[in-house]
């Protein structure tokens, strides 16, 4: 039997969890936590420069690797600034664990210095809480910890430790606990196989089917299946976007992705198909409009871990509460051997589908011209390019993150990294990093705006201290875009707050950290700057890239309107 | 519509904290709200009475059982059930009302359970209605002060709630 303090029992739960980096910052609540980590050298310790870039970093981290991210945070400030990473990571269902160090037990309720609810603060934004109230308790509610953030509809788990808890001179029996379990937390491990029939059913007959497949496909590790059983069947297939890649965007039967800026043919397809097989999507407004105009002809399968996002904002006709890969599966097995009865009707609806497509070829967007301002577009393609399409590509939110899913083309899933729930600005930055620490050997780019970059480039710090050679590109148009394009086309331009003055010397400032920084300005400067910028992997670079402030995000549906109300240009509506 | 929620939560801290936040957070409403360890020490029964329409009451009971609290959950209001309140009110009781607001109880099945020279506790049982009812007959009266525990209910027949 061996008897260990709470502290020393965290630090080697996290060893005995197989946890290899946990991303936090120590004060006084944590430090019997720190010290514990101190003495031991498995589980390593990134020492971020703000704890909002600890949640993005451990979240970047499990958003790539499918595994729980680790945050160690001190009490009151250290745990408040935590909440928009938590928050993040509960938007996007990704799971991840954060240890929060607490005033003394016998101090909670009295305003102690730095004590915070933090419980109550972050109750509306994760999967489930625990306060620990006796040190022996600390392995069992660890555990419980991973296995809810990890299992079922993932998502964040706050560990709230009062710092008696982790006093050295009290020691208790440490075991780690192999398996927990909850008497109310049972999730689902199949669907409803008579419900799966139906679906099957109704897929055989469609005459105009498209697949709409969302985050959860991607989380519930079903991409090959959904590969095999989308190519099987012969279907379209758009995704959201946090569902980007998990089927090839490279192949013809993939439209893109869907939604206020998503591709014209998807869109349309969504609106003329007669059948939504809808899998671990859960019809958010960004993606379905106004949803009384939504898929006025389509009946709809729903297929997601988490009952209640079934029927939540559109009503399935068919529901499937269970994981996408095996309820995938099942379809796979039930369709073996039957051949579809409308070939066809989806000849015809091909037809229709590749003649959306063809519209739009070539009108995306305008390239720049001799002379003329980059275009953000433009640089996100140089980008694929330069990466040939296999880096993990994370962004920040605006504008540059929509062309970065609109033209970076990801033919595999986990590699759009992007905060698509909560809109976070300053995620790209800090999940990036947290990403490039446990992928060395792989390129990482940030794909970011002067805006979003300005929230956390603290962190710039932490990649001097750890050695993190990610890339960041920099779409510079001076301006904050998206609002600014709001601001366009429903306020008469007048742009209200969207201009960013006094922005730093971007070179000068990362050359400070003993970075290299490139300044891209001309068209003919863009491409060896991203050889530059990929030569070694081990080198952070940054571009900045001086981009067209006057692009919009095209297509962009209209408020209100159906999936194929859009505006496609600045001139053109469908 | 008016539902009757009966919840079984595990009876530690911050349970009952979730549960109301998510009414709050989702935009539901709580009418009224009891709860109560039950004979079993590490459950709480929880009873919520709450209004919507068909939508908002799947997905307020599909958000309750997501709460890794809630352990199991009924809507009693589905099927056959008994509802109780129990209301304590203070009512002036002076001269010829004295007798009035006796003879009132008696009617309403209520029970004075304290006396003053000035005023009646009184003490009763039913359903909201019914309680609602006994507040109306008493408002001439002059009512000082009133209790109520908020809606418990139990599913008739032999349908149990329980692990």
């Amino acid at each position: 039997m061996e008897l260990l303090s709470g502290a020393d029992m965290i630090a080697r739960f996290l060893q005995d969890e197989g946890v290899e980096y946990i991303y936090g910052y120590p004060g006084g609540a944590a430090l019997h936590i720190y010290d514990a980590l101190f003495r031991q050298d498995k589980v390593k310790h990134i020492l971020v420069r703000h704890e909002q870039a600890a949640t993005h970093a451990a979240d970047g981290y499990a958003r790539a690797s499918g595994k729980p991210g680790t945050v160690l945070v001190t009490s009151g400030p250290g745990a408040t600034n935590a909440v928009t990473g938590i928050a993040t990571a509960y938007m996007d269902s990704i799971p991840l664990v954060v240890l929060c160090g607490q005033v003394m037990s016998h101090l909670i309720g009295d305003d102690a210095f730095q004590e915070t609810d933090i419980i109550g603060v972050t109750r509306p934004v994760v999967k489930h809480s625990f306060s620990i109230r006796h040190p022996s308790e600390i392995p069992e509610v660890l555990k419980k910890a991973y296995y809810l953030a990890a299992t079922g509809r993932p998502g964040p788990v706050v560990v709230d430790i009062p710092k008696d808890m982790t006093a050295p001179t009290e020691r208790y029996e440490y075991v780690y606990p192999k398996k927990v379990k909850l008497r109310s937390y049972n999730p689902v491990t199949r669907g409803h196989t008579g419900q799966i029939k139906k679906a099957v059913e109704l897929m055989l007959k469609a005459k105009r089917p498209v697949f709409y497949t969302g985050g959860g496909v991607v989380t519930g590790n079903a991409s090959e299946g959904l590969t095999d059983l989308v190519k099987h069947l012969g279907f379209p297939i758009t995704t959201t976007l946090m569902g980007i890649g998990a089927y090839p965007q490279s192949d013809r039967q993939c439209l893109g992705w869907l939604g206020m800026h998503g591709s014209y043919e998807s869109n349309m397809a969504m609106h003329h198909a007669d059948l939504v097989i809808a899998i671990g999507a859960r019809f958010d407004d960004r993606v379905t409009n106004n949803t009384s105009k939504f898929c006025p002809t389509a009946k709809i399968i729903h297929v997601d871990i988490d009952p209640s996002s079934v029927s939540k904002t559109v009503r399935a006709d068919v529901p499937i509460v269970g994981p996408a890969a095996s309820v995938i599966n099942e379809m796979i097995s039930l369709i073996q051997g039957k051949e579809i009865s409308q070939p066809d009707a989806l000849a015809e609806w091909w037809q229709k589908l590749d003649g959306w497509r063809e519209e739009r070829v070539g009108k995306l967007y305008e390239p720049s011209q001799e002379g003329e301002p980059l275009k953000p577009q433009e640089v996100i393609e140089a980008i694929c390019r330069a990466t040939r399409g296999e880096a993990y590509v994370t962004t920040d939110v605006g504008q540059h993150q929509m062309f970065a899913a609109q033209y970076y083309k990801f033919d595999k899933p986990n590699r759009l990294i992007t905060s698509g729930g909560l809109g976070t600005m300053g995620f790209g930055f800090p999940a990036a990093m947290g990403i490039k620490k446990s992928y060395p050997d792989d390129d990482v780019v940030c794909i970011t705006g002067e805006g979003s970059f300005q929230m956390m480039m603290q962190e710039l710090s932490t990649c001097k201290q750890y050695g993190v050679g990610v890339k960041i590109i920099n779409l510079n148009n001076g301006s904050l875009g998206m609002v600014r394009q709001w601001q366009d086309l429903n306020y008469k331009s007048r742009h209200a707050q969207s201009y960013m003055e006094s922005l730093p010397d971007f070179q000068m400032l990362i050359e400070s950290y003993g970075f290299t920084a490139l300044k891209v300005e001309r068209h003919e400067d863009l491409e060896p700057a991203l050889e530059r910028a990929f030569a070694d992997k081990n080198e952070l670079v940054f571009l900045d890239v001086y981009v067209d402030p006057r692009e919009h995000v095209y297509p962009m549906q209209v408020p209100l309107g159906s999936m194929r109300d859009m505006l496609l240009s600045k001139t053109e509506r469908t | 519509m008016r539902h009757i929620i009966s919840i079984l939560m595990e009876n530690e801290p911050g349970a009952l904290s979730r549960v109301v936040g998510l009414f709050s957070q989702r935009n539901y409403n709580i009418e009224s709200l009891n709860v109560a360890p039950t004979e079993d020490p590490t459950l709480s029964r929880l009873t919520v009475t709450t209004t919507g329409d068909d939508r908002v009451i799947e997905q307020i009971t599909k958000h309750l059982n997501k709460l890794i609290d809630v352990v199991k959950l009924v809507d009693l209001t589905e099927g056959q059930h008994i509802e109780r309140e129990l209301m304590l009110v203070k009512v002036k009781a002076l001269g010829a009302a004295r007798d009035e607001v006796k003879r009132t109880a008696d009617i309403f099945r209520a029970q004075v359970v304290d006396v003053t020279p000035n005023l009646y506790t009184v003490q009763i049982t039913g359903d909201a209605s019914k309680l609602d009812a006994f507040l109306q007959a008493m408002a001439p009266v002059g009512i000082l002060e009133v209790a109520r525990t908020g809606v418990s209910g139990i599913a008739r027949g032999d349908k149990v709630l329980s692990l």
